[in-house]
């Protein structure tokens, strides 16, 4: 094919006017090329027969009259076996291939072979004859703990013929596996790597389906009062230094996902490298295996050129559409969508858009709905259920939510985990707002008992409001039990110590019984004399679930710490 | 054969526009005898920013481009000199012309990173025994204007165990930089550090430049192995002059006018804090000043996203709370086995004797328990708390248990039994 090509009219920023002749795709990806470097950008305008090319990287050196190629091609990913454990940038370039070859830093215009190069051992699934459409699976190879689907390319269209399949075998990852035509004279060589348009959902499926399904975190707080499904989408909104990140890597560590996807977009590279030194010495809970094996990053850190921030969230969620089209469920954990918005401002000053709230363009909100859009439940055309779950932290300016970004998220989130900085100064972990957050989905305790627990949690902080103006001695005995009930429910379930081994992990098994047992002692009525009788009841009825805490689920000792427990506060119930 | 342009075309604010062909973005270029460089193209239509700022320039001054990129010399011939933001000598020193270096380079490749894990002692308590620093990280001093914010960085350059010291001033007053200059040089630290300074009288287009000068000879001095500490005040006179310079540039302000690209401009600079893999470190001290004391006013807003951690600097000490230093867990453990216990033990005690001062000043009672929290605030903060105790780590936590055995008695500061029988100072109240 004829590469159509350009020069460069004009430079501002990492915006290039480019001159054309013939006809250029909004949205294709052109290189300029300067000196030996060929620099990557995006179509993003056309007007007065100029295309506006966004460069994702440095822009320096880049004079008018510098050459620039068009692909003709959207800007895209490469999916295929071996995706997993990878660290990629956001145009999926592999970070450890890049330090191989070019050292310390991340020099421009260098663009490597996403797909490692290998060879997989491949079984056929189709037969010659059979027909197949965009994202019917021809054969198999086993990646890991998976086997990884290969599929027809997504971008497919038609029904089309398999002309010839290989037979089992060993095969490098860009050999030939399959012919397919179509009837009318084309046919195509397929490989195990084909590319996927990266701004374009990929809709290979059956139908969606409602997510009905809780997505165990593992974490008591958002199981049991604010959980999240598989399939569904939630945001974790709070100022610096509220636990956001720390939040998102328990999350990416002990979720009941099959694969999980960190985007780290726009934050910073020390937290990259948290991962990268945690995630491959760490098991995976259900697997027994590393992590890491489960796990892919895509990192664009706060210092790497901006317009590539705004590609690593879509290059991210492709990724995770990839493998739930092999029936898997996928975590996209997004830190932090804020950093993205805030690309995309920057793109639209450039552009001279008109700006609207804050500055961040019209289309914000619209962009930010469709991003998360592209997570739910799916049932492919063979049978088999798969999902996309989305969660993503915002950074709102000066920790208030009434900001741009947090309210475009919210509208179109199910579920909103809002961390608090009264709360991370309390050093009350994790610190998300059990008032102030909501959630739409179903967890793992009844709806119900859920809403009669957190009516507790909302008299209590009223009681507590009023006794800083009356004082402890100007409340009643009964509100100030429920004050108690209140505390210790924050203290005994929504607190939960992510360093300490058992803590950490709560299953959802343990995290019944633990509600159970503390939904009766609340319920309760307890006959206590005065003030003080009541403060020691529930310090030590605090302390006994502490030590329940403690102990491994399923062994003699858990059975009988709840045993103490009940034992503790039925002594002093009334019927 | 460099060609010279006479015909300037426009000078709005400190830019200037010159008509000419094959000129790169970013190129430099001498407009007068004042440096300039390309920040727009538009066809033959070059933009340029003065360096020295646009005040006098001529449309008939020749321009002539230079075909490179804003430089910096590196070599150890550096240290001990100080410079501008556009790297001319300001010591009468003979400028630099050997291994020119581009500034503002790329990004570090994340997998090559350590993860953060030897500590830089500083022999200020408050840092070392309760917000320890740590080799690569990157932390902001929060400060209102006033507070002795330059002092305090002056006495870290002093007395941090590091290999190189860059030193970035952006708008100091003339003033502050003779102390910076002078306490340097008695100290004996001058040997080892280069300053690149930027004052409030100088050209605002300067300021902008100095980090990316200090960044750029810190990580080649890091590159060589060593142990690079770069200092820099006031970030927020950075931040104003980028926001100064968008604005003549008419570029739409986000908020409150400040560029959209506030947070990228901030985190391209501090993320060049590294540990690198097999060489030297880059750990990176920055001054914001909180106009109004106000955390979120979007320079610290932006700068706490950034970094990891923050001090806090109030009333003339580092408060307590509110510093945080995040990387203080990896190296807290492997100094002293009493460290951390001691470090949250004394925070806690010391946020109850607030408490009980809060009481005492509405007129309650005090009680004998309040008496000795008072009496421990009291010595925690002229012993301890005040910027000019310089004592290495152990002295500090030794210290410390001094104060504790001079307040309490064992059983009352929480810590555990095992840890109190070795090391309480006072040991006949172990019977």
């Amino acid at each position: 094919m004829e590469t159509l090509t350009g020069r460069v009219t004009g430079v501002n920023g990492n915006m290039t006017k480019v001159s054309f002749e013939g006809s250029v795709r909004k949205n294709e990806v052109a290189y300029i090329i300067v000196g030996d470097k060929r620099l990557k950008g995006e179509v993003i305008k056309i007007s007065n027969g100029e295309a506006s090319l966004q460069i994702y990287e440095m822009s320096e050196g880049i004079k008018v009259g510098d050459p620039v190629e068009f692909t003709g091609e959207l800007m895209s990913v490469e999916l295929g076996p071996g995706l997993l454990t990878q660290i990629y940038d956001g145009l999926q370039n592999p970070l450890p291939d890049l330090a191989e070859q070019c050292g310390f830093f991340l020099e421009r215009g260098v663009y490597l072979n996403p797909i490692p190069d290998r060879d997989w051992e491949f079984t056929p699934v189709a037969k010659v004859g059979d027909k197949v459409v965009a994202g019917d699976t021809l054969g198999t190879v086993p990646e890991g703990i998976f086997t990884h689907q290969i599929m027809v390319p997504f971008t497919t269209r038609g029904e089309w013929t398999v002309k010839s399949i290989n037979e089992k075998g060993s095969y490098n990852v860009r050999s030939t596996i399959a012919v397919i035509d179509n009837g009318k004279g084309e046919e195509k060589e397929l490989s195990m790597v084909f590319s996927q348009p990266i701004k374009k959902p990929i809709t290979c499926y059956e139908e969606r389906l409602r997510p009905d399904e809780t997505l165990v975190t593992k974490i008591r707080c958002i199981d049991a009062f604010l959980p999240v499904a598989k399939g569904g989408t939630f945001c974790v909104p709070g100022p610096f230094g509220a636990g956001k990140t720390v939040l998102q890597h328990l999350e990416a560590k002990n979720s009941e996902a099959d694969v999980v996807i960190v985007a780290a977009c726009g934050e910073r590279a020390g937290e990259v490298v948290e991962v990268l030194t945690e995630f491959p010495e760490l098991e995976d809970p259900k697997t027994g295996r590393s992590l890491m094996e489960r796990t892919i990053i895509i990192c664009n850190t706060s210092s790497m050129p901006v317009a590539a921030r705004e590609a690593s969230c879509y290059t991210a969620v492709t990724m995770a559409e990839y493998y739930r089209q092999m029936g898997l469920d996928v975590l996209l954990l997004a830190d932090s969508t804020s950093r993205w918005a805030q690309a995309m401002r920057e793109m639209s000053g450039r552009l001279e858009e008109i700006p609207g709230e804050e500055a961040f363009p019209a289309y914000l909100e619209s962009t930010i709905a469709a991003f998360y859009e592209r997570a739910g439940k799916v049932r492919l055309k063979d049978g088999k259920i798969g999902s996309v779950t989305i969660g993503g932290t915002v950074s709102p300016a000066g920790g208030n939510f009434e900001e741009p970004v947090t309210q475009a998220t919210l509208k179109v989130v199910g579920a909103f985990h809002g961390l608090s900085r009264e709360r991370s100064d309390a050093r009350k972990y994790p610190a998300i707002h059990p008032m102030d957050s909501w959630s739409h989905y179903d967890g793992v305790v009844d709806r119900e008992r859920v809403e009669r627990a957190r009516s507790i949690l909302i008299r209590s902080n009223e009681v507590n409001q009023m006794m800083k103006v009356v004082g402890e001695e100007g409340t009643s005995s009964e509100d100030y039990i429920i004050y108690q009930k209140g505390e210790l429910l924050d203290a005994v379930y929504l607190q939960q110590n992510s360093f300490d081994p058992i803590d950490a992990v709560c299953p959802p098994e343990r995290q019944r019984i633990e509600f159970d047992r503390l939904y009766d002692a609340l319920l309760k009525s307890y006959s206590l004399e005065d003030k003080s009788e009541i403060r020691a009841f529930f310090n030590q009825l605090r302390q006994e679930f502490l030590d329940w805490h403690a102990t491994y689920f399923e062994t003699p000792e858990f059975e009988a710490q709840e045993k103490k427990i009940a034992d503790f506060y039925m002594a002093k119930a009334i019927d | 054969m460099q060609k010279v342009y006479t015909k300037i075309e426009s000078i709005v604010g400190n830019v200037i526009t010159v008509r000419a062909e094959g000129i790169r973005n970013a190129d430099l270029a001498l407009v007068g005898d004042s440096y300039a460089s390309v920040i727009k193209l538009d066809k033959d239509l070059v933009s340029l920013q003065v360096f020295a700022g646009a005040q006098g320039v001529s449309t008939g001054d020749p321009v002539r481009f230079l075909g490179r990129p804003m430089m910096v010399s590196f070599s150890d011939n550096l240290l001990g000199r100080i410079f501008d933001g556009t790297g001319v000598p300001r010591d009468h020193g003979p400028a630099l012309t050997e291994n020119m270096i581009p500034i503002g380079g790329p990004s570090f490749n994340p997998s090559k990173r350590t993860l953060p894990n030897k500590m830089i002692r500083t022999g200020i308590p408050m840092i070392d025994l309760f917000n320890t620093l740590v080799e690569s990280q990157k932390l902001p001093i929060f400060s209102i204007s006033g507070e002795p914010y330059n002092e305090l960085l002056a006495r870290i350059a002093m007395q941090a165990e590091v290999d190189v010291i860059v030193l970035g001033g952006m708008g100091l007053k003339y003033d502050d930089y003779l102390k910076f200059k002078e306490t340097l040089e008695k100290g004996g630290a001058m040997s080892h550090t280069v300053m690149f300074i930027h004052t409030a009288a100088d050209p605002i287009v300067e300021c902008t430049l100095v980090p990316d000068m200090s960044l750029a000879v810190a990580e080649q001095f890091a590159l060589e192995g060593k142990k690079v500490l770069v200092l820099l005040t006031d970030m927020t006179n950075f931040a104003d002059a980028q926001k100064e310079m968008a604005i003549t540039m008419e570029q739409v302000p986000s908020n409150r006018g400040y560029p959209g690209d506030l947070y990228s401009c901030l985190a391209s600079r501090y993320e060049k804090a590294v540990d690198i893999t097999g060489a030297g470190s880059i750990t990176i001290l920055g001054v914001t000043t909180m106009p109004g004391d106000d955390v979120t006013h979007p320079v610290p807003d932006n700068t706490g996203y950034i970094t990891e951690g923050q001090y806090y600097l109030k009333g003339g000490h580092i408060e307590p709370f509110g510093s945080l230093s995040r990387l203080k867990q990896n190296v807290n453990d492997k100094t002293r086995d009493d460290h951390r216990a001691l470090m949250d033990g004394m925070i806690k005690l010391y946020a109850q004797y607030k408490e009980s001062l809060e009481k005492k000043s509405m007129g309650f009672m005090m009680t004998e328990w309040d008496e000795k929290l008072l009496k421990y605030g009291n010595l925690f903060e002229t012993k301890l708390m005040d910027l000019s105790v310089n004592i290495p780590l152990e002295s500090a936590l030794d210290l410390g248990w001094e104060i504790l055995a001079e307040c309490f008695e064992p059983n009352e500061t929480g810590l555990k039994t095992n840890l109190i029988k070795e090391r309480w100072p006072k040991k006949e109240a172990l019977s």
